[in-house]
């Protein structure tokens, strides 16, 4: 009775094509918007000043929580382009987001290279020169890396043309080791550090610190800025709801069209004009876009230092595909549902775990919550993939089916 | 998209009813977060480690009362060496009166360093973790306490040097460094290479990926460039399979010789008697034959109160080496105490506690620790405090210490270590402290 299109009328083509038909969906959709944007912040702001709660809390609710959720979600989509919507299986994204990382970081330390000579005492002096001015704008460089994984993502989208299904998810697992094999050993992307770990630098936004710290002098005393959690936050909010409505609307105007139409039939799509060459490059082109964003983020604004080959291994592209899979392959909503299941359940069960054991006098220590915790969540992806193969999504939208009868269903 | 917002909102309110409470200590304990692995790949090596320090904290409870009568509360966040889930764990623990943290892992440290001086958290990383960090101008917040990587290798080669009769015979000598390919097995090649430079060794570096079952690839090259010697810094089960691997092409053990991180008896015991002859590095004695170490046994595990099955660590390798890093916590607690004249101390006060840990050969002593260690001494500038190096020998049963205490090139370590550190202050915006 709440959730139905009954008296909602279409008055120009422009409603007719609007994303959210419902008035329910789109001001739902505004209010989500509305308590990420406005509600979280404030509302931690005033709790944490109200003395509610840790300062320590909020921290740890924004730094690992919400902006993990966002990287996350941001692969899934871009997984989801690829995979939902084309068609063309994926066990590379990890090492597109790992593409992401370093081309921020390159980028971020002016893209340099090494100039090595012997001094006269016959020791080795190295330096760095760098190529470009080093960007400091967070924005632009989750851009770039974007731009720069698209093009890698297309080169390794290359054999999809030729072959299809698991033999394609082989060839992408290809990228994946390949990929994360450079990240370790190509020295010119960690910028020859000997650890192979890769720092972003300070970076700011319209005068904001957003990473690393600044020390300004204020009444003459030194005064060190560190960067605030929300600022992170609000940044890659933006991000990932700028570029989730982009998705959105590719998906469902021609070029999604044409990548539903190869990933349901090929064939049938080539005879009906669509070519198969540019429409899977530009899946994978797009994927690859939105995974490189992901690890670009996942760099500047979730881990600030990370090593290659440990944060976007292999585990990695598996957990993003379970993203998207119980999330509902081929729905923009389901990849951030598939996000949310798969990030926040595993810290769910570390968390609660001990305090339901505390509850019942069993002391549970911190291996039992992790067998625990595998177990659990394991049984919990086979419960979901059982009752609803089709995801996270397809329950939502029964639920929404079953709400516009509810509460009569005469 | 409304589920979200929800799921958003759910995972809040549990963690803010869940988290939120304890961020004020009761008054009289002092607070430490264990970031331990007891899962996964690299839980042989992570329970006796865990223990070590969980152990000791639990005995200065016991049998003390705590330290100065403050009692030391701990808990555990398991991270499966997985940095993600450490970076997690520091986050959920850090407001819980946490004032000092031991990674127990070099990628998860190389993470926390920026943050620590927000969080005026200190880094302790014993034996561990990112060697530029000794600096303590530009890395007030970080202890490499008592010694680094960089000394390590320096002071293997100074013990290979020795061995072949001098380092002059070092030339030509052909060395495999097998390493796990991370951040952790990659800290020592800047020094080797530097020193084969110098010295004029030949340097081989195989790398072993996570998790380091696979080897097979690293020992075919290893029977083709057949070298004289095999340094070897590997962590968990790779450990295992690369001293198995070394028995089965019939490798002298005894030109073998692994990290403090590769001694364990864990690495050598499924190996059983053929790795005997097998040699590591330690910056402490192996055994379990010491006052305290027996004292902990008696007190904690013979009344019952230790970790369940807890009690066969007692004495090995990791487990003492988990006690070192347990009492350098409590001591550096001790001095910030005395200090400041508090008693539970806070971040600052841990810090400079920390700063300023000296533990002299007597102290070792009044520990119940008469030759454990060398004594312990670092400064403002130097965090690191350059401890020596042991060489020890697996006999089939146990770890012996076969060498004296090898004082690391110093001279070759401190300039690489600072010209480092300043690449990274400069780099970040650091203003290097004086000292």
């Amino acid at each position: 009775m709440f959730y139905r299109e009954a008296g909602q009328f279409y008055t120009s083509y422009a409603k007719d094509q609007g994303i959210f038909q419902l008035r329910q969906d789109k001001y739902g959709l505004w209010g989500i918007l509305f308590i990420a944007f406005i509600v979280v912040p404030v509302g931690l702001y005033l709790l944490v000043q109200g003395g509610l709660m840790a300062a320590s809390t909020k921290d740890y609710l924004y730094n690992s929580i919400f902006l993990l959720l966002l990287v996350n979600s941001m692969a899934a989509l871009g997984l989801n382009i690829l995979t939902g919507y084309c068609g063309q299986i994926s066990l590379g994204t990890a090492a597109f987001m790992g593409v992401g990382a370093f081309t921020a970081f390159k980028f971020s330390t002016g893209l340099n290279y090494r100039i090595q000579h012997e001094d006269d005492a016959g020791e080795l002096v190295s330096q760095l020169v760098p190529l470009l001015p080093a960007i400091d704008n967070p924005i632009l460089l989750v851009l770039i890396a974007g731009f720069v994984t698209a093009i890698v993502g297309v080169i390794f989208g290359l054999p999809s043309l030729r072959i299809k299904g698991f033999y394609l998810a082989v060839a992408t697992l290809a990228a994946q080791f390949f990929l994360v094999w450079c990240f370790s050993r190509v020295e010119w992307l960690y910028d020859y550090v000997s650890s192979s770990t890769i720092q972003i630098p300070p970076l700011k936004l319209f005068g904001l610190v957003v990473t690393g710290s600044e020390t300004v002098m204020r009444d003459g005393q030194a005064v060190t800025i560190y960067p605030a959690a929300e600022t992170k936050y609000l940044i890659c909010l933006s991000l990932v709801v700028f570029f989730a409505f982009i998705a959105k609307n590719m998906v469902r105007g021609r070029i999604g069209r044409a990548w539903m139409a190869i990933r349901d039939m090929d064939i049938a799509a080539q005879l009906i004009g669509i070519r198969p060459l540019a429409t899977k490059l530009l899946a994978f082109a797009v994927s690859s876009f939105f995974c490189g964003m992901a690890g670009a983020m996942s760099l500047i604004f979730y881990l600030g230092a990370l090593e290659g080959a440990e944060a976007f291994n292999i585990n990695e592209s598996f957990s993003v595909l379970f993203m998207v899979i119980i999330g509902g392959l081929g729905s923009i909503t389901g990849s951030f549902l598939g996000a949310a299941f798969i990030t926040l359940i595993p810290i769910f069960l570390v968390v609660s775990l001990p305090w339901l054991g505390g509850q019942f006098g069993i002391p549970v220590d911190a291996a039992v919550v992790e067998h625990f915790q595998f177990m659990i969540f394991g049984a919990l992806i086979i419960i979901f993939l059982i009752m609803e193969p089709l995801g996270l999504a397809r329950l939502w939208q029964i639920g929404k089916e079953r709400l516009r009868q509810w509460p009569f269903p005469y | 998209m409304r589920l979200k917002g929800l799921t958003l909102g759910l995972a809040a309110a549990v963690a803010a009813t869940g988290i939120a409470a304890p961020a004020v200590q009761a008054a009289d304990t002092q607070y430490f977060p264990l970031f331990t692995y007891r899962t996964g790949p690299y839980a042989p090596n992570g329970i006796p480690s865990a223990n070590g320090i969980a152990d000791y904290l639990n005995y200065v409870n016991l049998k003390h009362g705590g330290v100065n009568g403050v009692k030391l509360v701990w808990e555990e966040c398991e991270t499966g060496y997985n940095t993600k889930k450490g970076v997690e764990c520091y986050e959920r623990l850090k407001g819980k009166g946490t004032t000092v943290v031991f990674p127990y892992s070099t990628g998860i440290t190389y993470k926390l360093i920026p943050n620590a001086d927000k969080d005026k958290i200190s880094i302790l990383t014993v034996g561990y973790g990112r060697t530029d960090a000794s600096d303590g101008r530009v890395f007030p917040w970080t202890f490499t306490t008592p010694t680094t990587y960089w000394s390590q290798a320096s002071a293997f080669i100074k013990y290979i040097g020795a061995q072949e009769g001098g380092m002059g015979k070092l030339k030509g000598k052909k060395i495999a460094l097998i390493f796990h390919n991370s951040a952790y097995g990659k800290e020592p090649i800047r020094t080797l290479e530097l020193l084969e430079r110098k010295l004029g060794y030949k340097l081989t570096q195989l790398a072993v990926n996570h998790p380091g079952q696979e080897q097979k690839a690293t020992w075919l090259q290893i029977r083709k460039i057949r070298p004289d010697w095999i340094l070897l810094w590997g962590w968990g089960v790779m450990n295992q399979v690369a001293i198995k691997e070394a028995t089965n092409i019939g490798f002298k053990m005894d030109r073998m010789i692994g990290v403090w991180w590769s001694g364990a008896e864990q690495d050598v015991v499924p190996t059983g008697d053929a790795a005997k002859g097998y040699k590591a590095g330690t910056f402490h004695a192996a055994g379990g034959d010491f006052p305290l170490i027996k004292d902990i046994k008696k007190v904690v595990y013979d009344a019952g109160k230790g970790i369940k099955g807890g009690d066969k660590y007692i004495g090995q390798v990791l487990w003492n080496r988990g006690m070192v890093n347990a009492i350098f916590a409590t001591e550096a607690m001790r001095a910030a105490q005395k200090k400041f004249g508090v008693k539970v101390v806070n971040g600052d006060q841990m810090r400079w506690g920390l700063e300023n840990l000296n533990i002299t050969a007597e102290r070792w002593s009044e520990l119940g620790l008469k030759g454990f260690m060398q004594p312990v001494k670092n400064t403002c500038a130097d965090h690191e405090g350059n401890g020596p190096v042991l060489i020890q020998q697996w006999d089939g049963n146990k770890w012996n210490i076969v060498s004296d205490f090898i004082t690391p090139m110093r001279e070759v370590i401190r300039p690489l270590i600072e010209k480092s550190a300043a690449a990274y202050a400069k780099k970040n915006n650091i203003t290097p402290r004086k000292c």
